[in-house]
């Protein structure tokens, strides 16, 4: 198809989208825009957009399936990719129609201000993104053509490296404590607290804390954890271990923030478009494009939607709150811009979720909670008075990085035989045992020794050890 | 702000397939997971000998990505398009369908198939076939066509053969020559031809040939092999056929079944029905040898012939049995027992193998399949005995 419209055209509208940018407030960085066709799009989408990417069958597995996807027509693709950097890049497919790429080009920007403000993201160093993927891919590159390692090696490590690769820490704002800090705290906590009838009866011994464990605290990175203990790896493999860590690092964030994220984007994107004074026919396909975007999925979740819902919603309640809203003091009284902002900047889904998804909302959107039976998805509450607050629970539980289990290192040499002991943090929901054998197959593969695991199955506690090649589950009393 | 748009450069486009070596790099693995299924894969369906285009659907493991996911019992939160949802409603698909859709690192199928051919599947399963010195045997061929045909020309030859048309093209060529060194040959009334002028079509021998084999697969359709018995040696009959329809040309199929008699059945005969009653292991091998003189002359056809049992033969066809097997090892190519005795179905009955060892023929071969895993290897071993016939063509 072709282009009936020229990059000049989109300048033009570009121009028009940034002033109101600036005028609504928004700060985003500086912006670049590629023109690419449907198979750099897939491309793009496959390596998270970047220009540079390690190599990996993963990716080549990825692009199959989109593209089959695409070809038969099952699914479109996204209109926008835009990636966390600086000068934030964003990707438009030249077949998108002049409107779409209007919307799209607006859309980009509210992605591209949360990048910039939102607390999650500062760690990222957004101004390092492409040079730092750039520097991994050669890197792995190298390895694989060194003679002496070679794809096949390669491969096996970055397979296991990505089984375990989101088993990282989630708050990346909260600074990970140095391993100086954490004997520290351990003494700390060794003293006996003060107890105001010491004089009375006899104080607690002081009992000297066990500073030879490994790891003093629980420790969440796992890949690092092994690539600082397992001292059969070698640099490469190392190495090879810290680029996957460090790219799961950079997605966590996107990850925490998909809902927050993407409805901030709608929300902005649309003002934004009412605010061009559109043409009609440009006017019309906006509309159309805008309400299939946010449409709600049935039976699934529309991030862009439920975002969207929320953000609107903020912005309703503190410019024209209702009486009963009215009534109830709701925090120091901020303008509605100012509080948009500010949520902007120090939420992440949720936290979010949880103090802006009111009963209200909930209803609004016709949330349910459903439960697996067999193969079927069978709903277990509706919004109604006794079920909101558990399915605003169960949905909170279900976004950001709550998919992911929380696994965190316990002990490096259990039983005094260097076996990895690793705890599974249950909240009522159990691993999938198929994939947890195969996970732990390939942590074994990177510890070198017995790796350990202790969850709850079916209500019992269990223990699942992956020695040599085999798993068994022994239960725990 | 300045704002950069990058215009879209259509050569950059068609330079930059980046993904091209990871596609590459995920296909090499999915075949390596279909070699490594194969066993599965053969004894799954009646495909032995069906058409080459026929399409299978073949499980892959090993190119899924794992992680730790939460399993069956998490629940979820949707959003009700229209109208109310119920409790107790059924909204979908479950857990394990419905993940699989949305990304490819959660719990999605079990595992999720693909479409080959048969002629692809074979192709992937003899790939690992080590057996270099099979390749250096001879097949028996036999000349089908012999014929004479023209290919290039000469500058001798016989009389007959002569291309006038050639000869005086050079002569005209020669003289063209000519005129800047002897003017007067040129202007002269007459060049005669020269010998060096002839031109001699030059013909060539060409004969056909083409290769025939024949699979015997003779099997134990008595009261004692179930279907698990006759699912393991499908699968080597299977490999069988396979295998000899990559050597020859012309590979005809014989299913000779029999219990205490034999007859030939079809396919699906041999594999589905089962009979009843005792064995004579001696009809099975006594018909495969009628056969063969009949239909499929030994000095003509390279014979394969493959015998399934339980090995639960009756102590008095033993000697009968015995004379039959050395008979056909010496006409066949290969000929060989396998003795299937799945485990854990106890050790009753006899084991003709330990009978079967004062065969001497060098090409004569016993097998045990116990299980599934076993065909694969076993197979291996069978085929290192074929044998150079003395008389091959």
């Amino acid at each position: 198809m072709a282009a009936f419209y020229s990059v000049e055209d989109l300048k033009n509208w570009n121009s028009r989208i940034v002033e109101l940018v600036e005028k609504l407030g928004l700060d985003p960085y500086p912006q670049e825009f590629e023109i690419c066709d449907y198979e750099q799009m897939l491309s793009y989408m496959v390596y998270s957009g970047m220009p540079s990417h390690y190599p990996h069958w993963s990716y080549g597995k990825a692009f199959e399936k989109l593209k089959t996807l695409y070809d038969y027509g099952l699914s479109g693709l996204p209109y926008e990719m835009v990636i966390n950097s600086d000068p934030c890049i964003a990707y438009l497919m030249r077949d998108n129609s002049l409107a779409l790429q209007v919307l799209t080009i607006a859309h980009v920007y509210g992605h591209n201000d949360f990048f910039k403000n939102n607390f999650t993201f500062k760690p990222t160093r957004a101004e390092f993104t492409i040079e730092t993927f750039k520097a991994h891919a050669n890197r792995v590159r190298h390895y694989v053509e060194d003679p002496s390692i070679g794809l096949e090696k390669v491969e096996r490590v970055l397979d296991a490296a990505h089984a375990l690769s989101l088993q990282c820490r989630r708050n990346l704002s909260i600074r990970k404590t140095t391993e100086a800090e954490q004997r520290e705290f351990k003494y700390r906590d060794a003293k006996p607290s003060v107890d105001p009838f010491q004089s009375v009866h006899r104080r607690k011994e002081w009992e000297s804390p066990d500073l030879t464990k490994v790891p003093l605290y629980p420790e969440e990175d796992i890949l690092l954890f092994i690539r600082d203990h397992n001292l059969q790896l070698a640099e490469w493999e190392k190495d090879l271990l810290t680029i996957v860590h460090e790219q799961a690092q950079y997605f966590i964030p996107q990850i925490e923030t998909k809902i927050m994220n993407e409805g901030w984007a709608s929300f902005w994107h649309k003002r934004i478009m009412e605010a061009l004074d559109l043409p009609q026919a440009l006017q019309m396909e906006f509309i159309v494009r805008h309400t299939q975007v946010l449409c709600p999925t049935p039976g699934g979740l529309n991030p862009y939607h439920i975002g969207m819902t929320v953000w609107q919603d903020i912005e309703r309640r503190w410019s024209e709150p209702n009486e009963q809203e009215e009534t109830k003091p709701v925090t120091p009284k901020k303008s509605a811009e100012d509080k948009l902002f500010e949520v902007r900047e120090v939420e992440r889904d949720t936290s979010f979720l949880r103090r802006y998804l009111t009963e209200e909302l909930i209803r609004e959107l016709n949330l349910f909670e459903y439960q697996s039976r067999g193969n079927d998805k069978v709903v277990s509450r509706v919004a109604d008075d006794t079920g909101w607050q558990a399915i605003k629970e169960t949905l909170i539980q279900n976004v950001g990085t709550g998919t992911i289990p929380v696994i965190k290192v316990e002990d490096a040499d259990y039983n005094n035989s260097r076996s990895l002991f690793l705890k599974h943090g249950h909240d009522g929901r159990d691993l999938q045992l198929e994939y947890a054998e195969k996970t732990l197959q390939y942590l074994r593969q990177l510890w070198g020794r017995e790796v350990l695991l202790e969850t709850i199955i079916n209500e019992k506690k269990s223990l699942l050890c992956f020695s040599e090649d085999r798993l068994t589950i022994k239960p725990l009393h | 702000m300045d704002t950069i748009f990058r215009s879209y450069d259509a050569s950059s486009a068609q330079r930059s397939d980046r993904s091209a070596g990871d596609r590459l790099r995920h296909r090499q693995k999915v075949r390596e997971s279909i070699r490594d299924n194969i066993a599965d894969i053969i004894a799954e369906e009646s495909i032995i000998g069906k058409d080459h285009n026929r399409v299978v659907k073949v499980p892959i493991r090993g190119v899924k990505e794992y992680r730790f996911v939460y399993g069956e019992n998490a629940p979820g939160v949707g959003q009700a398009g229209d109208g109310e949802v119920q409790p107790g409603q059924t909204v979908g698909k479950g857990k394990q369908a419905a993940k699989g859709q949305q990304a490819g690192d959660q719990a999605g199928m079990d595992y999720y198939e693909t479409e080959v051919t048969l002629d692809e599947l074979v192709e992937v399963m003899f790939e690992d076939l080590e057996l270099p010195d099979l390749d250096r045997k001879h097949l028996r061929q036999m000349e089908v066509e012999r014929q004479f045909r023209q290919k290039g020309f000469r500058k001798k030859g016989i009389r007959v053969r002569l291309d006038k048309k050639r000869t005086a093209r050079s002569r005209v060529k020669r003289k063209k020559a000519t005129h800047r060194s002897d003017v007067a040959a040129f202007n002269a009334e007459r060049f005669p031809f020269h010998k060096d002028d002839l031109r001699y079509h030059h013909t060539v021998t060409e004969t056909r040939r083409e290769s025939n084999a024949v699979v015997l697969c003779i099997m134990d359709t008595s009261g004692s092999m179930d279907t698990m018995k006759k699912y393991l040696a499908r699968s080597f009959f299977f490999l069988l056929y396979r295998f000899l329809c990559t050597r020859y040309e012309n590979v005809e199929i014989v299913f000779i079944a029999h219990h205490t008699e034999a007859r030939e059945v079809t396919e699906d005969e041999f594999f589905h029905k089962g009979e009843s009653g005792g064995t004579f292991i001696s009809s099975g091998y006594t018909k495969a040898l009628e056969i063969i003189y009949e239909r499929f002359h030994p000095a003509l056809w390279n014979v394969y012939a493959f015998h399934c049992s339980d090995g639960d033969n009756f102590e008095s066809d033993n000697a009968a049995a015995l004379k039959a097997a050395t008979e056909l090892a010496q006409i066949c190519n290969l000929f060989g027992y396998g003795e299937i005795k799945p485990l854990g179905a106890g050790y009753y009955g006899s084991s003709m193998i330990q009978f079967f060892s004062q065969i001497q023929e060098s090409n004569f071969q016993t097998v045990q399949i116990q299980r599934k895993e076993d065909i694969w290897p076993s197979f291996k071993t069978f085929l290192s005995k074929d044998r150079v016939r003395d008389d091959a063509a």
